[in-house]
């Protein structure tokens, strides 16, 4: 057992620890915190195998923007912690269900190709290689990403504006 | 044994960059209070020895010695980790800084910086918006009006600002074709970048000063309206590491700006080094000097200037400089 196996797996420890712990708090911004220290572990994760580029990426876009944001909304809001069941049965089995087809999944994929269990030779791509890489064989579904985003964008414009009526400006204007 | 000596020099380099950046973060203080006192014609600290200059030193013995309180409805624990996290987000920074070329020590190099990450600008990006972290959670933390309402003004200010942050350096990088921060330096050999991207850099210093919430941006601990700001509860060395870690940050923001734009450590006639501490010293006055000089933004001019004057300024010029890389003469 190499040095870099027990490493992988102390970070794969570590993401699945930082996960549960994350879906199973009742204190909202507890869960934030578990959900960033576990996509700190998918961003170590991603540097030992040989991707600083996405290892970064990771960090700022989903560490510290989207958790930021996440945060952000849940201190304005100030949820009040509901007595009961923390999962509802009707949000249980669809999750089971979903999480179970996935894993049977992403199992059989992994089966079917022999060389999926060969250990990993190490390598680091660098950013540019990487670039390029995403950009030469993969132009299309970057493509179609970008326009998805752009859907949502103009999107969250169109709901923000319905919620502003003319009328608060006036109601603003009067004394 | 190789390994053995690469880990000693590493350690050295570790003790030197941390040792220098807490003493001049703490004299960094003595300066901003001399200066201050100057812009407002008043004498500044002048009893703890000559010119003050003990004071830095008494400050640290008094928060050092002083109480430590948590507040009884606080979340104790992340209420003692949010300090942690905004001083060690702007120490971790300098860990890719070069301080010069490489020196040659009994025949072998040593790279004068710590690690030269190949995504080395990305790291300081990525610590950048972590140390958000500290302020809106040190605000909810504290469970106080006042300081949660700075945590909040903090999050919605660091989101709105990154973004400029980030897009203002996609020239840079563009023009050095790295993210190494030693490559970036070792294009501006020749010119550095503020001659060739003067709109980015005014980009970069004005979103960068946003991030370290400074005034003009000191809307998160707006004294006179929110107390203190996030920090309201917080007392003894927790206070002082909020306070160190925005010294650090200022020495962070002189770095970067000295790295991105003002050519790093190139220079004449001096050694490289004292270079880059006089560029990152000018940064730092100018810093001192605009906060002795500009009101405080209202919020609302605070994001209108980061949503609508800076991210599209800094999306035409990144169009600007791909036009010029791909048919000029750069």
């Amino acid at each position: 057992m190499s040095i870099l196996t027990l490493l992988f797996y102390a970070i794969a420890l570590l993401i699945v620890v930082a996960t549960a712990m994350a879906v199973t708090r009742r204190n909202m911004v507890h869960a934030v915190l578990y959900l960033v220290l576990s996509f700190f572990g998918t961003a170590m994760l991603f540097y030992l195998l040989g991707a600083p580029f996405l290892a970064a990426l990771e960090i700022i876009i989903y560490a510290g923007a989207i958790m930021v944001l996440f945060l952000f909304l849940i201190m304005m809001i100030r949820l009040k912690t509901l007595p009961g069941m923390f999962f509802p049965v009707g949000q249980l089995l669809p999750a089971i269900l979903i999480s179970a087809g996935f894993l049977v999944v992403s199992s059989v994929m992994v089966g079917r190709n022999p060389a999926g269990w060969a250990p990993m030779p190490a390598a680091q791509a660098s950013p540019l290689a990487f670039g390029v890489y995403l950009f030469q064989t993969h132009w299309l579904a970057v493509e179609i990403a970008s326009m998805l985003l752009l859907v949502a964008l103009v999107g969250a414009y169109v709901l923000g504006r319905r919620v502003r009526g003319p009328s608060a400006d006036a109601r603003e204007e009067a004394p | 044994m190789d390994t053995l000596l690469g880990l000693i020099v590493l350690l050295i380099k570790i003790a030197v960059m941390l040792g220098g950046l807490l003493l001049a973060a703490s004299y960094l203080v003595w300066l901003e209070r001399k200066l201050l006192a100057r812009l407002q014609i008043r004498l500044g600290p002048n009893r703890a020895g000559i010119f003050g200059l003990l004071q830095p030193i008494a400050d640290a013995i008094k928060l050092l010695t002083k109480e430590d309180i948590v507040p009884s409805a606080a979340d104790g624990f992340i209420f003692r980790l949010a300090p942690a996290v905004v001083a060690v987000t702007a120490l971790l920074m300098f860990a890719v800084v070069p301080l010069g070329p490489d020196i040659r020590v009994f025949g072998r190099a040593v790279p004068m910086v710590i690690t030269d990450l190949n995504v080395g600008l990305l790291f300081v990006f990525a610590l950048s918006s972590l140390g958000v972290y500290g302020v809106a959670l040190g605000g909810w933390a504290s469970n106080s009006k006042f300081a949660l309402l700075g945590g909040i003004r903090g999050a919605a200010q660091m989101i709105s600002y990154e973004l400029a942050l980030g897009l203002s350096l996609v020239p840079v990088v563009m023009l050095a074709g790295s993210f190494s921060l030693t490559t970036i330096v070792d294009a501006q050999a020749g010119i550095p970048f503020i001659v060739l991207q003067p709109v980015s850099f005014a980009i970069f210093v004005i979103s960068a000063m946003a991030e370290s919430k400074r005034i003009p941006f000191d809307l998160p601990e707006a004294e006179n309206e929110l107390g203190a700001g996030f920090h309201t509860e917080y007392s003894g060395m927790r206070f002082g590491l909020f306070f160190l870690g925005e010294y650090v940050h200022i020495q962070v923001l002189g770095a970067l700006t000295a790295v991105f734009f003002l050519g790093g450590w190139h220079g004449p006639l001096l050694p490289p080094v004292v270079w880059l501490m006089l560029k990152i010293f000018i940064v730092a006055v100018i810093m001192i000097w605009i906060r002795g000089t500009l009101p405080r933004l209202r919020y609302d001019q605070l994001m209108a200037l980061g949503w609508k004057v800076l991210i599209p300024a800094s999306l035409i010029n990144i169009v600007v400089t791909g036009a010029f890389i791909q048919f000029g003469t750069i």
